[in-house]
């Protein structure tokens, strides 16, 4: 069965490119048919070839298809590297990708560029397997450069509108300059490696570079900055509430659950780069725990119902980079894990919503939807609390608890970022239920047109059972001990390190966990429950409008570098360079002329010139 | 038989002279035919009988009677004469003159040599151009009936009339050119 | 009976450059054609004189090549000038410029 890799990933660009060529010949249903299919199709024989792995024991699988390069060393091949990480991050691609899809035949099925939105995503999902399955470092950054492409295309679906640009532009651009820096990381590795083969590189790393060595930290920080631009953390995380421009579905798949994760994935996968410079990874898990705290602030005071998911995923990233960086390896993963399936259904509830009031996205404008539109209502609240990590119910609880008890516990963990982690925990329980309680509660400022069908609420139902019960496969030492996920992602990825903390600690620490999230729900349930507010924008004082607005990245970032380079731009706007080249084309058309004028259509004047060039060529033979 | 040459070649080059000259169609054909009969004779001194014939009866013989029959068919007349009287004032004459000048200057510096070639005069007959004709330069011979063929068939073509159309919307256009 | 070569080829370069003198002044088409068929004979006589010279027959039969493709040459140019008239209503070769730029 595991020979059937390489068709993973084939089936979605097969489906891309039969979109793209023949989609507006066949019909809409085909289309779907096609769109749908091929990731269906993928999930399908991921989770077959995830049956036959576990068989295997979880030992990692090769497959090559042929070789891609061969110049000067580099020789890259098209090859696939199955490993338990590896695993979990198809099996959840392809996956929540294939609920997303069925999802989005019937959301988009009155889109006009329907045929052209199912190509998109398809290929999305073929250059995300690409970029989990890489085994060498440039087919990963061929998937790497894909996904943002696509990211490209599918914010910028709606292009007639131009701030829907505007955002795509923006995505790209940022995630562009952590491109950069992850570029220039790969020119290091193959500098010092001679080689872009991942395993190859992990094995000789600690044979190569000394631990905390100048060029270890170099290559690690610029490793980071590829995945900070990715996964949307600070100081690249000015993109993603823009990117909220795309139909919900995308937000869902790309924003949500698959690409912003793959600065995770790259972390996790050079794990052994980063525990060879500990300065960097300390640097991750400070990162992380800012990057929580700053978002999960923003994301309490916006009121548009996505860029409060937005940012909620970029606290929740956070999460992942803090226990990325106190080595929590698995823990990471299982987040992830976990958080593709609340944030994938809450994207998907979200745009349910958005999609029954006719695309209204001001949560004060909505209210008391939970009577109108109950399957909606029941798995939103199910991701909410699986967001806000509701004790022992949800998986959310699980994979979060464990980050922050880690965080502590870690040999490398601090008090400084547990305590980030809590607070971060209490501000998202309270974001959330603010955000279930103006939207499903209160009055009722206007009523759904229309309700969501089958295709739509399968999807959340699923999402929503493997929010709840997906977290046992984990479950911590106090409460059953069950380690079925860490075991089989420690096949790959180190164990965490603990300082002997207890039981007993351990105990203490969830408790304080849960006690923080009941609180947060607590509070939200004062401050919003059946409360009237007007159905409009919010007032917001000076400190909650900072909040508002993403801490103001966007506007240092605009006043820092976009005016000056637009500045520039119009200075130079006749491109003195082009100068250079308008010139030859003008003295070629000036020679044209001139040399035009000898051909003027009298015979004589053509014999005339044949009897000159006669004498001229006797005059240069016979004179030399 | 020097002098015989001599006196051809005076003669060749004074009817040319006047062929080029002369503003009356029909003269100046007539002098070219003069100069082409006096290059036959330079011919037969040559030891060139065949192609002495050949020259006289094809070159003055048809071409010429082909310049003939056009120059009928235009009606080039006295107003065409006038016109050529305008046209060819002696100013004119001055820059073609010297470029052909200079042309007929490098060329007999090309032939101006310390060493005359003499030519010994045998006769070729026309038995042995027939002989190397058909054996040596056959294939030139094929190329020139294809030649041939080309101008027989363009000269057909391009002195067709144009056909009259009855057709009710082409009337006004296709008249007879 | 000697004739030196050199006279001959002189003959024939003064006839070439006549009939080119006479191409490059008239402007009757027709007078140009005659020019034409005057510089193709002095060609052809060249030929003649460098077969005497060499005592063979190969001049002569270069000489008859020309005198097909003279033929055929001023067959077709005939026609072309009827057209011509036909079209420009007159000889004049100044007349027939439009391919010119």
């Amino acid at each position: 069965m595991k020979e059937y890799l390489w068709l993973i990933v084939a089936l979605p660009f097969v489906g891309s490119l039969v979109l793209a060529v023949a989609g507006g010949k066949i019909s809409r249903l085909a289309s779907a048919i096609t769109g749908v299919g091929t990731v269906t199709l993928s999930a399908v024989l991921s989770i077959f070839i995830g049956l036959d792995f576990l068989n295997n024991n979880g030992t990692p699988f090769n497959q090559t298809l042929w070789q891609w390069i061969d110049v000067a060393g580099l020789s890259p091949n098209i090859a696939f590297h199955l490993d338990s990480v590896s695993m979990t991050f198809i099996f959840v691609i392809t996956f929540v990708g294939a609920l997303i899809h069925l999802y989005s035949a019937e959301f988009m099925w009155r889109d006009e560029g329907f045929v052209r939105f199912f190509a998109f995503m398809n290929l999305f999902i073929g250059f995300m397997l690409i970029l989990v399955l890489a085994d060498n470092f440039l087919f990963m950054y061929l998937g790497w450069e894909g996904v943002g492409l696509c990211s490209f295309l599918l914010i910028g679906f709606w292009y007639k509108d131009p701030l829907n640009g505007h955002a795509a532009r923006k995505a790209f651009i940022v995630t562009r300059v952590g491109d950069t820096a992850m570029a220039i990381g790969l020119f290091i590795l193959f500098m010092t490696y001679h080689t872009l083969n991942i395993q190859d590189i992990l094995a000789n790393a600690p044979n190569t570079w000394a631990v905390g060595s100048g060029i270890a930290m170099t290559t690690a920080f610029l490793l980071l900055g590829g995945a900070l631009g990715k996964s949307a953390q600070l100081p690249l995380q000015t993109w993603l509430p823009d990117a909220m421009a795309a139909p919900s579905p995308v937000s869902a798949l790309i924003h949500a659950a698959t690409m912003v994760t793959a600065g995770v994935y790259l972390i996790a996968r050079t794990h052994v780069l980063f525990e060879l410079a500990p300065v960097v990874q300390t640097v991750i898990a400070v990162i992380g725990a800012v990057t929580l705290l700053v978002a999960g602030l923003s994301a309490l005071n916006q009121h548009d119902i996505k860029k409060v998911l937005a940012y909620s995923t970029i606290s929740q990233i956070g999460y992942m980079f803090l226990a990325l960086g106190v080595g929590a390896w698995s823990a990471s993963v299982f987040h992830f894990m976990i958080h593709a399936f609340f944030k994938a259904l809450l994207f998907l509830g979200a745009g349910a919503v958005i999609w029954a009031m006719r695309d209204e996205h001001n949560m004060f404008k909505m209210g008391g939807l939970w009577k109108k539109m109950p399957i909606v209502f029941w798995t939103f609240l199910i991701g909410a609390s699986s967001l806000a990590a509701l004790p022992l119910i949800t998986a959310g609880f699980y994979s979060k608890d464990k980050i922050l008890w880690l965080a502590y516990a870690s040999d490398k963990g601090s008090g400084w970022l547990w305590l980030a982690g809590l607070t971060g925990a209490f501000i998202t329980a309270l974001y959330t239920f603010r955000m279930v309680f103006l939207t499903f509660f209160g009055k009722e400022n206007a009523e759904p047109t229309k309700h969501p069908g089958m295709m739509m609420t399968i999807p959340l139902v699923v999402l929503a059972v493997l929010s709840l019960v997906g977290g046992f496969i984990e479950l911590p030492e106090n409460m059953g001990h069950v380690n079925l996920f860490s075991d089989f992602i420690e096949k790959t990825l180190p164990i965490t390190s603990i300082a002997n903390m207890g039981h007993t600690t351990e105990f203490i620490f969830q408790l304080m966990s849960a006690v923080v999230a009941i609180g947060g729900v607590l509070l939200a349930y004062q401050l919003y429950f059946n409360k009237t507010f007007p159905a409009a924008v919010p007032k917001r004082s000076p400190l909650q409008q900072f909040f508002f607005e993403g801490w103001g990245f966007d506007w240092m970032y605009n006043t820092l570098i976009v005016i000056p380079i637009v500045f520039l731009s119009t200075i130079d706007k006749k491109d003195f360079l082009d100068y250079f080249y308008q010139g030859l084309a003008s003295l070629a058309k000036q020679l044209n002329s001139i040399l035009s004028a000898s051909q003027n259509g009298k015979v004589r004047w053509y014999a005339m010139i044949l009897v000159l060039g006669a004498i001229i060529t006797l005059t240069l033979i016979l004179y030399p | 038989m020097n002098i015989l040459f001599d006196i051809a070649s005076v003669l060749a080059i004074s009817a040319t002279l006047m062929m080029i000259i002369s503003k009356n169609a029909v003269h100046a054909l007539l002098y070219l035919i003069a100069s082409l009969l006096a290059v036959s004779v330079i011919f037969f001194i040559l030891g060139a009988p065949f192609a002495a014939a050949l020259e006289v009866i094809i070159y003055a013989g048809a071409i010429m009677v082909l310049f003939v029959f056009v120059i009928m068919m235009l009606n080039v007349s006295s107003t065409e004469q006038k016109m050529e009287h305008e046209l060819l004032k002696p100013k004119a004459w001055i820059g073609p003159s010297i470029i052909s000048a200079i042309l007929l200057g490098e060329l007999v510096y090309m032939l101006a040599s310390p060493t005359s070639h003499s030519m010994l005069i045998q006769e070729v007959l026309p038995r042995a151009v027939g002989k190397l004709m058909f054996s040596k330069y056959i294939l030139v011979v094929d190329l020139a009936a294809f030649l041939l063929v080309a101008g027989i068939i363009g000269a057909y073509h391009l002195g067709q009339r144009k056909k009259i159309s009855h057709h009710r919307y082409l009337k006004n256009e296709n008249q007879t050119s | 009976m000697n004739i030196p070569m050199e006279q001959g080829i002189l003959l024939a370069a003064i006839l070439f450059c006549l009939g080119l003198t006479g191409l490059l002044v008239r402007r009757n088409v027709i007078f140009m054609l005659m020019s034409v068929e005057v510089m193709l004979n002095a060609a052809g006589l060249a030929f003649i004189v460098g077969g005497a010279a060499q005592g063979n027959a190969d001049g002569q039969v270069m000489f008859i090549f020309i005198l097909a493709m003279t033929a055929a040459e001023v067959s077709v140019g005939l026609a072309l000038i009827i057209r011509m008239f036909k079209e420009f209503k007159s000889l004049d070769i100044d007349k027939a410029s439009t391919m010119r730029g």
